[in-house]
């Protein structure tokens, strides 16, 4: 029975199988038929069409990242751009009349002359390439000839594409400043340029295919510190073109990855403020007459920094002269960038909060009040502030020869009294060092400025910084080393230009190396040859207002990426922490109180709400050979630190002194003389910098962060 | 002389402790055809900086890996016990269909259809191994539901129950939406239900449903205008010149280009420029075809061809009703597959991304691929010895 029921299932099971077996078969000679078709029959026909078509390959540049201010308003964005580019292979296959005539078509329209488009089409490496013009990308790539060119060029070029086979109109994104609140930040933010072949070999010995011969990557600020966020990831798209540059199709394409956004903790409306401040100041002080050198003061240069004090964050940072950062986007002119560097100019490349150097002045004495506190001085010590004071063969006088007896560092700090801290350098020389050669001295004034970070990079995220120098034993035998053969031929030969020359070249050649109670006593009140940076002292007294500790200095806060994700979060490190009492701390911060209400700033401080915001300070001018005196202002409260320095700007107080009060008051939100703070009215509300990131929402727009710092 | 007894005896004959049978025809056809892939994996990739990063060999290596892996899932297969394997059947039935849902939750989306799961550095096609499910499924409830009982027809619940089994991979695979598996899918579903024996008439009325619901798709605009005309860009390019249109056009021109003889392996022109996308992948026939010519690429087929000719033949030569369904439908997987994938290469085809078995750059289809051949062997290994059972399939059912 079974085997009944079974057998016409099998059977026709296996029949089938015979079927399916036959079935298979005829699908591969199927294939196999076909194949002979298109490799044998119609193999000539396929072979010409494959020799006539080639690949062009077209990069898409990623957008560069972002970079934002502490609440999301962008700082540095991107516009787009349309650019000109041009397929070698295919102008290759023209003859050369063709190519020639196409050539100079382009050039009339795109306006960039022909014998230019045409050293761009060489490949750098060749014998006739000209360096900076030639083409260093992969030879495959379209080379983009003409950059930022206006749309009614690029629909020209796409829409009688017939007439200009091999050209090719893209968008691709440039950088564009948007300038919340007048902010220009130049510095700051930093410039691009196209890279170089020696980069670009670089890049491609370390496998970094984040770049290519049309990349631009950034040269200074955070642009170039942040550079590798920054840049995103290129795509790139391979696209199959017949003899006449049209295009086939797509043979492969990689999405470009846009760059992550750096978030800083730059506040935009600060920034903003700062500059105008610092420029009205230079402004003003050129309009004021300056009684010791007989002219108005020339003010050519200033700086201003807002640290945070208790985080080591850059909140504002500005710099005067500056510069417009979009002469750099599409390629600057040279002649744009010899003004760039130009000294009539007064260098707006250089940012002086932490490229320019300048001797400190009086702003120096509270630190040295600290190492003096610290080594044998006490708060109950008393010295005399003299007009003057006899130091070897020279009379040392107090500023404008006013005297006030004998008083102690508190009163000392908020008179700013020269002879008194003379008398505090006099009496470690005496102690330590009064063997001139001796590099090796004790100097406890010198062991505290180090302490404070003077000397040496304060380390900020931005490139470039200059370290400063103190003028120590050290540094005189070095810099005697240096330049003693000089001196010594003009002292020798006689070749002295005047008498000042003729006896320094003398002197400096027999015992420059010297470290004389003359040095010890200069040093004490920061003047001479010790020269710091605007950061550097704003990082000193931000270790005075917040107990000791030194750090790096931070613009930027996070690094996110285009989802919103937050892939890096940035903190100012500790550098190390001033090695002094915190008595001493505590004596010279409390004596800072008094410079608003009772000292060198008082005349600017008039009605200022000291008891709610109490404001501590120092003010200095330093004296430069050959020129006005540097003014400078260093304030803080337990929330900030603001340092404002101009050049050939007179006194601290006098110059700087309303700028300084201005951003104080908007600091905290003081409406003018006699009002109170209002917290919700300081410029970034509730006083203190938010903690939080700005928020990224997903259809791209930034939102301000959701914890703000204090007080609502 | 039934075929009752015979089965009653098999488990005792299992005893006898020498080394399992092998199919050398078999085990040599696929070695050749992994070794001349993997070639032409490394001929796809290594003139492409952008896709292997500056290595050369990158893929190759990832491929050996893939194909090592495979082997062993495949050693493992023909070592396993037949009972186990039919315990297995449903966990890697269920298995695939949850990576299927998976892949609708979480997938990555590759060329517009989301088909890939993405976990950790790996990433699979759950799509690969349902193939594969179904055919086992399958056969093991058609197994299960004749071999116990008395009833040995195939009748409507067993049809019924088949196009269960294959209908709700089918239905996941469908919502990617993975137009080329589904081909694929129910070439194989066919070919199952043609083997098992089903009545003339399901066969019949199946046929039809799939053709109308076919042309219902079309008609009643369930897919759309660019769908449909990606489907048939093959008949002609212009339908979508610079997608599917511009994939065959290449494809043909790489082919074409290889002559009798073939630009030789590195040398095709076409292949180095990355003319035709995909190359490594779904185009992987194009490198043949171009680089070793028609020799080369006509070898390749006839490989595949003695390849599902040994299948069928385990399948005819399997003792119980599981081996033979299981093989069959491996047959007519792989066969329609390598048709469909070559086709598509050769312009015949439409343009769907189906892997070539055993050639094709991924390690989803070459571990789903692998295993089957092990399956294959398995049941090659277990079918019963007697010569009456003669190679030649034409002979046999009947005389007995």
């Amino acid at each position: 029975m079974a085997a009944v029921l079974i057998r016409p299932s099998a059977h026709k099971s296996r029949l089938r199988l015979i079927v399916l077996q036959a079935l298979l078969l005829s699908l591969f000679v199927t294939l196999f038929a076909r194949l002979w078709y298109l490799q044998v029959l119609s193999g000539d026909v396929y072979q010409a069409r494959a020799a006539e078509q080639s690949v062009r390959e077209l990069v898409v540049q990623p957008p560069r990242g972002l970079i934002v201010d502490a609440m999301g308003r962008p700082l540095v964005a991107n516009r787009a751009s349309w650019v000109i580019s041009a397929d070698r292979t295919v102008l290759g296959r023209l003859d050369e009349a063709d190519r020639a005539h196409l050539l100079r078509r382009v050039s009339r329209i795109v306006d960039v002359p022909v014998r230019r488009i045409e050293a761009r089409l060489v490949l750098c490496g060749q014998p006739d390439a000209k360096q900076g013009v030639c083409w260093n990308g992969s030879p495959y790539q379209a080379v983009p000839i003409a950059q930022d060119v206006s749309q009614a060029v690029a629909v020209k070029i796409r829409e009688q594409a017939e007439d200009y086979p091999g050209i090719l109109a893209q968008t691709e994104s440039l950088r564009a400043y948007p300038s919340p609140f007048g902010v220009n930040a130049a510095g700051v933010l930093g410039y691009l340029s196209p890279i170089t072949a020696g980069e670009l070999d670089e890049a491609a010995r370390r496998h970094d295919d984040s770049v290519n011969g049309a990349s631009v990557v950034g040269r200074a600020g955070l642009e170039k510190s942040y550079d590798s966020w920054l840049r995103g990831q290129p795509g790139y798209r391979k696209v199959a073109v017949d003899s006449m540059g049209r295009v086939l199709g797509d043979t492969g394409e990689v999405q470009a990855t846009p760059g992550d956004t750096l978030v800083t903790s730059i506040d935009a409306r600060l920034q903003g403020f700062v500059e105008d401040q610092l420029h009205r100041t230079l402004v003003n002080a050129r309009k004021t007459f300056d009684k010791v050198t007989g002219r108005n003061y020339a003010a050519d240069s200033g700086a201003v920094v807002v640290m945070e004090a208790r985080t080591g964050r850059i909140v504002a940072m500005a710099s005067e002269p500056t510069y417009d950062p979009s002469v750099w986007v599409g390629g600057i002119t040279s002649k744009q960038l010899k003004d760039l560097y130009s000294e009539k100019n007064g260098t707006p490349l250089v940012q002086r909060a932490l490229q320019g150097q300048f001797a400190p002045g009086s702003t120096w004495k509270p630190l040295m009040s600290v190492g003096a506190l610290n080594n044998g001085f006490t708060p109950a010590t008393r010295l005399d502030c003299s007009s003057g004071l006899q130091v070897g063969n020279r009379w040392f006088k107090n500023y404008e020869s006013a005297s006030y007896g004998y008083i102690d560092f508190a009163r000392a700090l908020q008179l700013s009294c020269d002879t008194f801290f003379y008398r505090v350098g006099l009496k470690f020389w005496n102690q330590y060092g009064s063997d001139p050669e001796n590099v090796d001295a004790k100097d406890p004034l010198v062991s505290i400025a180090k302490s404070f970070g003077f000397g040496e990079q304060t380390g900020i995220d931005l490139p470039g910084e200059a370290s400063g120098r103190i003028a120590d034993r050290h540094w005189k035998l070095a810099y005697w080393k240096a330049l003693k053969d000089q001196y010594c031929e003009i002292d020798r030969k006689g070749t002295a230009k005047n008498e000042f020359t003729r006896v320094y070249a003398h002197e400096f050649c027999l015992e420059g190396n010297y470290y004389r109670a003359s040095d010890a006593v200069n040093y004490a009140i920061g003047q001479g040859d010790t020269m710091v940076t605007p950061l550097q002292l704003a990082r000193a007294y931000a270790a005075l207002s917040n107990g000791g500790t030194l750090f790096e200095p931070r613009v930027a806060k996070a690094v996110v990426d285009p989802q919103g994700r937050v892939v890096k979060r940035i903190r100012a490190k500790v550098a190390g922490h001033v090695k002094s009492s915190k008595a001493a701390l505590r004596y010279v911060d409390n004596a800072l109180k008094g410079t608003p209400r009772e000292g060198t700033l008082a005349w600017k401080f008039i009605g200022f709400p000291l008891d709610q915001v109490q404001v501590r300070g120092k003010t200095g001018s330093a004296e430069v050979y050959g020129k006005q005196s540097t003014s400078w202002v260093a304030t803080y409260t337990k929330d900030y630190v603001v340092v404002m320095m101009v050049t050939q700007g007179g006194t601290g107080s006098g110059t700087s002194g309303p700028a300084v009060r201005a951003i104080w008051e908007k600091l905290y939100g003081i409406a003018g003389e006699g009002a109170r703070p209002v917290p919700g009215k300081a410029v970034i509300p509730g006083i203190v910098p938010p903690k939080g990131l700005p928020v990224f929402t997903r259809d791209g727009s930034i939102l301000p962060p959701r914890s703000t710092g204090g007080a609502p | 002389m039934t075929i009752l007894p015979v089965r009653s005896v098999l488990p005792l004959r299992r005893t006898r402790p020498n080394l399992p049978r092998t199919d050398w025809v078999l085990v040599s056809v696929a070695g050749t055809i992994l070794v001349i892939g993997l070639l032409l994996v490394w001929s796809a990739t290594s003139a492409d900086d952008r896709l292997t990063g500056g290595h050369p060999t990158g893929y190759l290596a990832r491929q050996v890996v893939n194909v090592l892996i495979g082997l062993a899932l495949a050693a493992g297969v023909v070592v396993t016990d037949h009972r186990w394997l039919r315990i297995l059947t449903p966990v890697v039935y269920v298995g695939s269909i949850v990576g299927l849902l998976l892949v609708l939750v979480m997938g990555t989306t590759v060329n517009g259809s989301r088909s890939w799961l993405m976990l950790g550095g790996l990433s699979l096609q759950p799509a690969e191994f349902a193939k594969l499910a179904v055919v086992v499924g399958m056969a093991l409830l058609l197994a299960e539901r004749t071999e116990g009982s008395r009833k040995r027809r195939v009748g409507t619940v067993e049809v019924v129950g088949m196009l269960a089994i294959a209908g709700v991979p089918a239905a996941l695979i469908l919502l990617q939406p993975d137009l080329g598996t589904m081909l694929v899918l129910s070439a194989t579903v066919f070919g199952v239900l043609a083997i098992s024996g089903a009545p003339r008439r399901w066969i019949g009325s199946i046929f039809l449903a799939g053709v109308t619901a076919a042309a219902a798709a079309v008609v009643l605009g369930l897919l759309k205008a660019y769908q449909v005309n990606r489907f048939m860009a093959f008949t002609n390019p212009d339908l979508d010149p610079r997608g599917a249109g511009y994939n065959t056009t290449q494809a043909r021109i790489a082919i074409g280009n290889g002559g009798l003889f073939g630009q030789g392996l590195f040398d095709g022109s076409q292949t180095r420029s990355g003319f035709v996308p995909e190359q490594h992948t779904d185009f992987i026939f194009t490198v043949a075809g171009e680089e070793l010519g028609l020799l080369g690429a006509g070898l390749l087929i006839a490989l595949f061809a003695v390849l599902l000719w040994r299948a069928l033949l385990i399948s005819v030569r399997a003792d119980d009703m599981f081996g033979r369904l299981a093989a069959a439908g491996i047959a007519c997987w792989l066969g329609f597959q390598t048709f469909q994938n070559i086709g598509m290469c050769l312009g015949i085809m439409p343009v769907t991304g189906v892997p070539l078995p055993l050639v094709s750059y991924g390690g989803s289809s070459m571990f789903a691929t692998l295993a089957a051949i092990g399956l294959l062997l398995n049941i090659h290994a277990r079918s019963s010895t007697r010569p009456a059972r003669a190679p030649v399939p034409l002979r046999s059912p009947v005389r007995r």
